[in-house]
């Protein structure tokens, strides 16, 4: 599962927002690997206006500022980062809830934002959403049967029979069996892990071939999360999925992403497979993801952990030159909080914007 | 639905479903066994109508609680073929008739009047009728006589004549000398087998005399009576779905057009929500009665008329506030965002997704918004402002009002109305109260 | 596990609470042991009872409690036999205070965040205002705040920060004894780890005891002492850290620490089918055996607590190693 991509990184670091960290598909990709890319994000801002009194102007929150990459169909990749990195509204953007002050989203060569209304329905049904709360994903006054038909519904499906088949067989391909006994039921009826069942069926109920997943298992007991990731896993393999799943929780990440993105204050700062982020972390901030997330381990208790300080910037104002540098262990007087690191390639398809890499 | 049988464990909800229930029954009952059209005419009412009843008589159960039971107004019709009339030709031009009537009359207190209702058939001649009554003790007292013109009635209490000639003090009317007990040292009845003869002189042969005698009592009907001899029951009960319709369709109404707008204006924002609750602030300052005693006062004061004008007051009120707290929270919720991600359209977001979710809040303030319109109803009616034309719970403590009821000691009058008014009131809050706690499950005790 | 001192003992604590659909046999004979200066960790997950063991022990009960028994003896005192107006005054926040579940967005949005550590202080100490604050700047130093946050407001603050804010609120009286219901499940991985460095430190420097209840198995090891394993009301496993996470007695544990992806092993986790039973009307024998790969025909009968080498188990399993508790 490898990626072909040329990368094209700007040394002029010009004003704020024509930072270009291009990153074009060169085209079909190599022989060897022929996978279509689906989803092209470039170069993508995403900003959201601050009012004070509700109608003047006070600066702007810079939620994405400046994401490029290239999805493929069937892959899955996972974007981790803390609160307030971005990932969510970069998520949002890709299923068209937010609008990009620049760049694009690219579905199928298509630009999102160019879309009719007709068209992106289309492209709503080509998308599925997975949500972190399971209750809250499900309107609690609908049956497991109405809340399933009503992407159909929308989605101009009229033949009733049409819908119920396409109900029983996705429910039974989440193995949520007898079907009948769950048609009827309300959402409080069922546990938290068949209520995300019940979110991924309507997530895939129209045969997509990209699934967005938000924390898909952080509200769940543990016992249950390894059953849903299977799942997605499975689901992702027989219908050739692409998949963007989006986590905080690194030591789930590894069992269900082909690559995965670090995302910090707005910006893309490390991308790489699985094993090799893992294994060789090279941003400072990706290792103190892996140093501070804990497996279970008496000698935990016994050990200090080393951390870096202070918490992820506001993105209003976030610092100058590389997001991190006010909190890195490693960074580059004179440099780091005064220049944008573009993208390095130190190893084969591992990219991360740091300084250090120069 | 499972609520409905988490409401039969609130012992309160059951009363109240109870009463609802009966109210319901009343009001079904009322417009199955008297239609509008009978009611409205009843309620206009007039001497041909009410003229056999009683003026501001007391219910007759009324008298379980006294010791001395009130009569009840006796009727006797001569045309009903019950009583015997004897014809006798005395002379070629004369005939007698004679007919008596005889009942029964139980009480030691007296009726409130006696009325006699001539139905005489003659060509040119009125015949000549004279009465006599007959005491239990025996005694005769002749009564009057009179040449009956065609619909003659005849008034006891009307008669001088017969005032004089029965010599009684001053505070006792005539009709009650006939039925004094002339041995008692108070004024008492005679209780016994009283008989009023009554014998008539037609001059033709083809004349005949009928007589209705009306011995008014002091209790009649389930309800009483009125200052026009209605029988309350008619008001009692057509009033009752009138009530109900007024209280349900308002509170529906207002409640319903509130939610739906609340929802409209939060769902998109912007000027929509602030023009919306602009509207609200304004509208909230508005005197909902003075506005009201305007309207009925200058254009018109049907029923339906003020329920219009309530509804459309009360429609950006202050629930408008109560929802829009509500709905900017629900908007929140993962399963909208949902929506709009598989491509719900806004209209179908508000309907389908925010409204249904209101539903729990808005059923028991709903329930317990029934009485506040039926009182007010109830107030306009006393008020002055009430229909003219139908029959209402709140005209009748109006007319009760006028006519002085509570200084006359026609405490019924008052009293039966209010209490309805009351138990509507006390079913639905009670209904409403036990909804809120299960809708609410914060309001729960357990 | 080294003999300290109690500091906590729990003996068949039962909490039981009467709801619409039956009676909620939440806390159904639980027995603890807590050192002095020990961590020990609850695992459970959600249902299984956790936090209303917690609520159990701080007398925090709603209305409808059918049942509150057993013994609780805090520093040799046994508090279920206080009143409940002698327990407010000298137990609860006294020696015994709670973090709550999601305390970071339980915080008085109206009251700066220095006000709401210190008002424990003013509460049950008398003490002055002024004291109170000095007292609250320390503890702002002893959890990692700032010590000019102290007038903030809460939505001032991030979540990490809030978290440590209920912290010190906690703190404030010196408490021997601190209840943290899942005091970093809603925040990210960097503040967790930072969250669990600030505990680290206070237990070494204020002594104090925690009673950790999560169900996050990884970040509990980041400061257990000892480990209890909770399912459906009932204790199954009790025993120190070292035995727990590298090997688990009880079928429900070991089950659990297989469920946990890991980073830094390459291990393929495993998940449980079926589901925690309902508090209503437990089944009787042991609650797990629907569930369990290793039920056999004894376990229809409820088992016992087994001592197995220190380490507590209520599973069939161990009935010829171990001695009855």
């Amino acid at each position: 599962m490898t990626l072909e991509l040329n990368g094209q990184p700007s040394n002029n670091i010009p004003a704020e927002l024509s930072e270009t960290q291009q990153f074009r598909s060169d085209g079909p990709a190599s022989a060897a690997t022929s996978r279509d890319v689906l989803l092209s994000v470039q170069d993508l801002h995403v900003w959201f206006e601050l009012k004070r009194w509700g109608f003047l102007n006070a600066g702007h929150v810079r939620a994405v500022d400046g994401v490029s990459f290239d999805l493929h169909h069937g892959e899955a990749i996972g974007i981790v980062g803390e609160s307030g990195c971005g990932k969510t509204t970069l998520m949002k953007t890709i299923l068209g809830l937010y609008q990009p002050v620049q760049g694009n989203v690219r579905f199928d060569n298509q630009d999102l934002s160019e879309l009719t209304t007709r068209d992106m329905q289309t492209y709503r049904s080509k998308a599925g959403y997975v949500q972190q709360d399971p209750y809250g994903a499900l309107p609690p006054f609908m049956t497991v049967e109405r809340i399933l038909s009503e992407p159909m519904v929308i989605a101009g499906i009229k033949d009733r029979n049409v819908r119920d088949q396409r109900i029983r067989e996705v429910l039974t391909e989440v193995k949520m069996t007898p079907v009948d006994d769950f048609l009827t039921k309300f959402p409080h009826m069922l546990s938290g892990g068949q209520q995300q069942r019940i979110v991924i069926t309507r997530a895939m109920i129209l045969n997509p071939q990209l699934i967005v997943a938000d924390e898909p298992v952080s509200m769940l007991d543990a016992s249950v999360r390894v059953e849903i990731l299977r799942l997605l896993q499975r689901l992702q393999a027989s219908h050739h999925l692409a998949v963007i799943y989006i986590t905080h929780d690194l030591s789930t990440v590894r069992y269900f992403s082909d690559r995965i993105f670090v995302m910090y204050a707005g910006k893309l700062v490390e991308r790489a497979n699985v094993n090799d982020i893992l294994r060789h972390p090279l941003h400072p901030y990706t290792q103190a993801l892996l140093a501070a997330t804990p497996d279970p381990d008496y000698r935990n208790a016994l050990t200090h952990r080393e951390l870096p300080p202070g918490e992820p910037p506001s993105l209003v104002n976030p610092p100058e030159g590389c997001r991190f540098h006010p909190r890195c262990p490693k960074k580059i007087e004179g440099l780091c909080e005064v220049e944008v690191p573009p993208n390095f390639e130190p190893a084969p398809n591992h990219y991360t914007a740091c300084w250090l890499f120069r | 639905m499972s609520n409905l049988r988490e409401l039969v464990r609130y012992p309160a909800a059951v009363v109240g479903l109870i009463m609802i229930s009966v109210l319901i029954g009343v009001a079904v009952y009322a417009l199955v066994a008297l239609p509008y059209d009978e009611a409205v005419r009843l309620w206009r009412g007039g001497e041909a109508i009410w003229y056999n009843t009683p003026k501001k008589a007391a219910p007759v159960w009324t008298n379980w609680f006294r010791e001395e039971d009130l009569p009840a107004t006796i009727t006797i019709d001569s045309a009903d073929g019950a009583i015997a009339k004897t014809r006798e030709q005395v002379s070629e031009d004369v005939t007698d008739i004679q007919f008596a009537y005889t009942f029964d009359y139980p009480y030691t207190t007296f009726p409130e009047d006696i009325s006699i209702y001539f139905d005489t058939k003659y060509d040119e001649k009125p015949p000549h009728v004279s009465l006599t009554w007959l005491t239990p003790d025996g005694r005769e007292i002749r009564i009057a006589s009179m040449t009956t013109e065609s619909t003659l009635v005849y008034r006891l209490d009307q008669d001088s004549k017969l005032e004089r000639r029965l010599q009684l003090p001053d505070n006792v009317q005539s009709h009650m000398g006939l039925f004094m007990d002339p041995e008692s040292e108070e004024l008492v009845a005679l209780p016994g087998t009283y008989t009023l003869q009554v014998s008539a002189s037609v001059f033709e042969p083809e004349s005949d005399v009928d007589a209705e005698v009306v011995i008014y009592g002091k209790v009649h009907g389930l309800a009483g009576t009125d200052h026009r001899r209605r029988d309350i029951t008619v008001a009692l009960l057509w009033g009752t779905p009138i009530a109900l319709a007024f209280g349900l369709l308002a509170a529906i109404g207002t409640s319903v057009t509130t939610l739906v707008i609340a929802a409209i204006g939060t769902w998109y924002g912007g000027w929509v929500d602030a023009l919306i609750q602009r509207i609200t602030e304004v509208n909230l300052i508005l005197p909902v009665l003075p506005i009201l005693i305007m309207v009925g006062t200058f254009y018109s004061k049907s029923l339906w008329v003020i329920l219009g004008v309530i509804i459309l007051l009360g429609i950006f009120g202050g629930g408008i506030k109560t929802y829009r707290a509500i709905f900017l929270q629900v908007k929140e919720s993962p399963y909208i965002e949902a929506a709009q991600a598989y491509g719900a359209t806004d209209a179908r977001i508000i309907f389908s997704y925010l409204l249904p979710r209101i539903i729990p809040t808005l059923v028991p303030n709903m329930v317990t918004l029934v009485p506040a319109f039926v009182f007010l109803e109830a107030a306009l009616s006393v008020l002055g402002l009430g229909d003219p034309v139908m029959p209402t719970w709140g005209k009748v403590i109006s007319d009760a009002r006028v006519n002085g009821a509570l200084y006359q000691g026609n405490y019924y009058w008052i009293l039966q109305p209010s209490a309805l008014l009351m138990l509507t009131g006390l079913a639905f809050s009670l209904v409403g109260f036990a909804l809120d706690r299960i809708f609410n499950p914060r309001l729960r005790d357990r | 596990m080294t003999e300290k001192e109690t500091l906590l003992s729990i003996e068949d604590l039962r909490l039981y609470f009467r709801t619409t659909q039956g009676i909620v046999q939440a806390v159904d004979s639980v027995d603890l042991r807590l050192g002095v200066n020990e961590a020990m960790v609850i695992l459970g997950e959600s249902g299984c009872g956790k936090t209303s063991l917690s609520r159990a022990v701080l007398r925090l009960l709603p209305n409808n409690v059918d049942t509150y028994s057993g013994d609780i003896y805090l520093e040799g005192e046994n508090t279920m036999e206080m009143a409940d107006e002698a327990f407010r005054r000298q137990i609860r926040w006294f020696k015994m205070s709670l973090v709550p579940q999601a305390a970071m967005n339980a915080l008085n949005p109206v009251l700066k965040v220095g006000d709401q550590v210190a008002e424990p202080l003013i509460v049950h100490h008398r003490a002055e205002k002024e004291e109170a604050r000095n007292q609250a700047a320390w503890m702002f130093e002893k959890v990692g705040v700032p010590v000019d946050f102290l007038d903030r407001y809460a939505f001032e603050l991030s979540g990490g920060m809030r978290q440590r804010v209920a912290l010190a609120m906690a703190l404030i009286t010196l408490p021997p004894l601190v209840f943290l219901d899942e005091p970093t499940s809603a925040l990210d991985v960097l503040t967790q780890a930072n969250i669990f460095n600030v505990l680290k430190n206070i237990k070494k420097e204020l002594a104090v005891s925690f009673i950790l209840i999560t169900h996050d198995i990884a970040t509990s090891s980041e400061l257990a002492d000892s480990v209890a394993v909770m399912y459906a009301g009932q204790i199954v496993e009790v025993s120190d850290a070292r035995r727990f996470f590298t090997d688990p007695l009880h079928p429900y544990a070991q089950l659990l620490m297989s469920s946990v992806p890991k980073l830094k092993v390459e291990q393929e986790p495993t998940f449980i089918t079926g589901q925690p039973p309902s508090l209503i009307n437990p089944p009787s024998g042991c609650r797990f055996a629907d569930r369990c790969p290793s039920a056999f025909d004894r376990c229809s009968e409820e088992p016992p607590v087994f001592l197995v080498d220190g380490q507590q188990v209520r599973c069939w399993l161990y009935r010829a190693k171990g001695v009855r508790a």
